[in-house]
């Protein structure tokens, strides 16, 4: 029994643990990930009654347009995991149409947070304009990017699936970028609750 | 020593059951937003802290599917949570930030 | 794919065939030879090499950083290096030292080794393992460009705000030092998924993982802090670029803001990263010790577990870096007793290696002798660190030289003994040849002689009252006596010179063995562990065969048995041994193949970097590289198509590929 890297003919890869590289892999690095956001949301909480000259979190927040684009987001992770079930029984036209909406509702959430950036800053909430301003920026800036990645990954699998381009396993690669993109949703779920429902 | 892998699909929910989750996570969320207008008092944070948790559980073990996965990503990606909670935790109480 | 298939006959030769194409337009490089086949490998043994060498390099250039410092230090106002001048001297030489030659050191090694050592032909994502190793070269490149583009870094490794800030530092060094750290940091997490999933899932059948070397296991361990690690400064170095380049006031005081936030960040991973910097070299003398022991090592569990203590209560002692910094008395005696807790795992090494030699068959190799004195010097470390722990004491201690002392005795008689036991043991393997061993023997005891003259004497001067990062001292505060200031910083200066010449005589050793080396037996240690089931150096795919292993040190094992009297009694050599494996070869060997994508998305990172620091139109361009790297290595399968292959240098072992 060799211990090779390659998918056998029974398209199982033999590995010590009979569990996938890939799958291994993306869970190794979430985890890693939770660091990453740990990091910012801890430095946004450290920092976030500095306001300053500038507004405060309760006077620019807007409860109900962040809670309509946190509902568009969480709806995105059904859509991206009806898809994952649509790779696995091999249906590439529900895979690739799960997946263009998973990307759309993506991109509305990324819509959405352009729009209240946008207003933040016309109400006087820049970058620089204190430590609340900047940690929250950076806090939902990395968020927003991580988001923006995946609406990538999305975007690029439907392309290389419909020219039959992808390189192993479809419906593995489909999970993988699902488990990125729930990931990315639950990263939200926290963000949306210690940012913004609980007040400063 | 070398074991095949399994589809993972063999546990996978149906697309309704997939449904059915987003429902119960839609719906705590509308309770969520729900908090930020009525006053619960001493229960506003617990609770909210709470329903966070709870989502954050579904979408892990049921969009992710970790609860049907081996117990090994389950450590990997709960090490690295309960690790940042810990060490942020504390380095946040050094600031007093919990008192 | 490299696709190895057993000759049929002798004189087969292979057809030639076309390589594949990505994107259309790109071909798959092919070459087996020659310096393409360096620079688009994704053999983890090649990477390796890549790695130890680059390391090397680098470990010289932090080397002469070090000794400018000590020629500043040598007499009283010193005139060679100026305040500026030192300040970046020091900042780089720590910076290098840690990140571009201990990291890569042990990351070389373990991509060479943790494959031989569980039975794998290679790792579970080697284009990733390629990406890696340019990242890191690229990275550490980047961080060097500053010396030529304004001045390097000037804050100190550990980059405390406010100097770190625009206004103390001026001049673009820690804008280079921050965007390359952010590079090697994407190589280190990237290899950290990497290796932690290899080892995981790719151990030979039979290999348990209370089987596997301590090597390992040490680098497992070492992997899991990396992947925790690595995003806590990947935070705090955003933090710092966002405030240095976009305006942003995460750490200006006068904005409200707390210096404290990056002490915190930065030691969160910092702590963490020195048990990265010395568990491997404590893996590598637990392979070592129990060769030139000729006995197994003592208490294998006790050995793993307290790895795996030391990885996971290193988290939670961070702020004993911060005892001065106002963190208030519960905070800090909080830290204060969870670093006296982490001595507790490390001792237990310390008794398991001294029984590991004790009633042993002592061979003193060069490779052993590194082993002890790693085991000697280390403790010297230990112990002034222990005094640290009593926070008290450390108030005294800390930003003097008696720290300085501390972290050189675990860094270099820690770590790096161990990176030079591991290079005399494991060169015959991975060159061929022995390294000369009255050299190697010179080598040791002039860095031994060295190492004590230099940092020793630190012991004394931190006590007497030297601070950390003065760039020059005079005569008016040398203090009284004859043993003083003056001496003690002289003496070590010397030491240091006696250092280097230590360093030099292991680099002449390199030079004269690569030309007329002694060639090396299969077996020249009567080793212990699987890496040594190979031929020296191993073929491309490893093993001929994948043993099935049923014993901790199976290679061992399957030369000695126990004889009717409980006598270990060789029954095979090492020959005969390997070729068990070879008549057993399998058939059909797939490798994975070069591929040129990995370089090519390395070589986007810094073109990125550059564009952050001078021009965002260049850092968009950096990013196409990027994008266009990352996507032409979406659409490429990790192994090519069977037509792929290269032609054989010989035909001897690999004769039809393709």
């Amino acid at each position: 029994m060799t211990a090779d890297s390659h998918a056998d003919s029974h398209g199982g890869a033999h590995t010590s643990t009979g569990l996938s590289n890939n799958k291994l892999g993306m869970w190794l690095f979430l985890g890693s990930e939770c660091l990453l956001f740990g990091g910012l949301i801890s430095t946004y909480m450290l920092y976030r009654g500095r306001v300053g000259e500038g507004p405060r979190p309760s006077q620019v927040f807007d409860i109900p347009f962040t809670s309509v684009s946190s509902f568009v987001l969480l709806m995105s992770s059904l859509t991206m995991v009806l898809a994952v079930s649509a790779a696995h029984k091999g249906d590439d036209r529900n895979t690739n149409l799960w997946v263009t909406v998973t990307a759309l509702l993506g991109a509305t959430f990324v819509g959405g947070q352009v729009y209240e950036f946008t207003a933040f800053y016309n109400e006087g909430m820049g970058f620089t304009t204190s430590l609340f301003s900047s940690s929250f920026f950076v806090l939902t800036g990395f968020h927003g990017v991580h988001v923006t990645v995946g609406i990538i990954m999305l975007m690029s699998i439907v392309g290389i699936m419909k020219r039959s381009k992808v390189p192993g396993s479809k419906s593995e690669t489909v999970e993988m970028i699902g488990l990125y993109w729930h990931f990315v949703d639950v990263v939200w779920i926290i963000i949306f609750t210690l940012i913004y429902l609980i007040p400063a | 020593m070398t074991t095949e892998t399994h589809s993972t699909t063999e546990h996978g929910m149906s697309n309704a059951g997939y449904v059915r989750i987003a429902a119960i996570l839609a719906a705590i969320t509308a309770l969520e937003v729900a908090t930020y207008y009525i006053d619960l008092g001493a229960l506003f944070l617990p609770s909210l802290l709470i329903m966070m948790a709870v989502k954050f559980y579904i979408v892990v073990s049921f969009f992710m599917h970790l609860r049907y996965e081996s117990k090994l990503f389950s450590w990997v990606f709960y090490a690295g949570l309960f690790l940042a909670m810990t060490v942020y935790g504390i380095f946040l109480a050094t600031f007093h930030f919990f008192s | 794919m490299t696709n190895i298939e057993r000759p049929a006959s002798a004189s087969e030769v292979a057809a030639v065939a076309t390589p594949s194409t990505s994107l259309g337009a790109l071909k798959r490089p092919v070459a087996s030879t020659g310096w393409k086949s360096w620079l688009f490998t994704v053999d983890h043994k090649k990477l390796g090499i890549m790695y130890s060498a680059a390391a090397l390099f680098f470990f010289i250039v932090g080397g002469l950083e070090a000794v400018l410092i000590r020629l500043q230090l040598a007499a009283p106002n010193g005139k060679i290096l100026n305040a500026d001048l030192y300040n970046q001297m020091f900042t780089m030489h720590a910076t290098t030292m840690v990140f571009l030659f201990v990291m890569p050191m042990a990351a070389g090694l373990a991509n060479y080794f943790i494959p031989l050592q569980i039975g794998a032909r290679d790792v579970a994502f080697p284009r990733i393992n390629a990406f890696s190793f340019w990242a890191f070269l690229f990275g550490g490149i980047f961080l060097n460009l500053a010396w030529f583009l304004g001045g390097a870094a000037d804050g100190g490794w550990f980059m405390y705000a406010p100097n770190s800030g625009p206004v103390f530092s001026p001049s673009h060094g820690i804008d280079f030092w921050a965007l390359g750290l952010q590079i090697t940091g994407i190589a280190s997490l990237a290899g950290a998924v990497n290796l932690i999933t290899t080892v995981l899932n790719m151990r030979a059948p039979g290999m348990k993982l209370m089987r596997m070397p301590i090597f390992t296991w040490m680098q497992l361990v070492v992997q899991f802090l990396l992947l925790f690690a690595v995003p806590v400064i990947t935070v705090a170095l955003f933090l710092l670029s966002f405030q240095r380049n976009f305006g942003a006031t995460f750490f200006d005081v006068s904005a409200g803001a707390d210096p404290l936030l990056w002490q915190h960040l930065f030691w969160i991973f910092g702590h963490p990263e020195v048990y990265i910097l010395i568990l491997p070299s404590f893996g590598v003398i637990s392979e070592v010790l129990p060769v030139f022991s000729r006995k197994p090592l003592f208490g294998y569990p006790f050995v793993v577990f307290s790895g795996a203590a030391i990885g996971f209560v290193g988290w939670g002692v961070w702020a004993h870096h911060m005892f001065a910094s106002g963190l208030g008395p519960v905070s800090v005696a909080v830290f204060s007793i969870s670093t006296m807790a982490i001595a507790v795992p490390t001792g237990v090494k310390i008794v398991n290696w001294t029984m590991t030699i004790w009633g042993g068959k002592l061979q003193f190799t060069v490779a052993m002798k590194f082993a002890v004195g790693l085991i000697v010097l280390f403790t010297i470390g230990g112990l002034s660190g222990v005094t640290h722990s009593v926070a008290p004491s450390d108030t005294q201690q800390t930003d003097t030289y008696y720290i300085v002392a501390h972290f050189h005795y675990v860094l270099f008689g820690g770590a790096i003994f161990g990176l030079f036991s591991g290079f005399y043991y494991w060169w015959p393997k991975v060159f061929g040849k022995l390294l000369n061993e009255k050299l190697g023997t010179w080598n040791f005891w002039m860095m031994v002689i060295g190492m004590n003259m230099t940092f020793g004497p630190m012991h004394i001067l931190g006590l007497q009252g030297q601070p950390r990062r003065m760039y020059q001292w005079t005569e008016a505060r040398a203090g009284e006596g004859f043993f003083n200031l003056a001496f003690w910083n002289m003496f070590a200066s010397i030491g240091a010179l006696v250092l280097t010449t230590g360093v030099l005589l292991f680099l002449i050793n390199i030079v004269i063995t690569a030309r007329n080396g002694k060639v090396s037996p299969l077996d020249p240690w009567d080793a212990r562990s699987l890496e040594w089931m190979t031929t020296n150096p191993p073929k491309e795919h490893n093993f001929d065969s994948i043993p099935t292993i049923s014993h901790l040190d199976e290679f061992f094992h399957r030369k000695y048995e126990e004889d009717a009297n409980g006598q270990m009694v060789k029954v095979k050599t090492a020959e005969q041994v390997l070729k068990e494996l070879e008549d057993n070869a399998d058939a059909h060997i797939h490798m994975p193949s070069p591929s040129y994508w990995p370089i090519v998305l390395a070589a986007g990172l810094p073109v990125v970097a550059f564009g952050m620091i001078y021009s965002i139109p260049i850092a968009i361009f950096g990013g196409v590289i990027v994008l266009f790297g990352a996507y032409g290595w979406a659409i490429e399968p990790s192994t090519a198509p069977d037509d792929d292959f290269d032609p054989p240098a010989t035909t001897k072992d690999v004769v039809h590929v393709g």
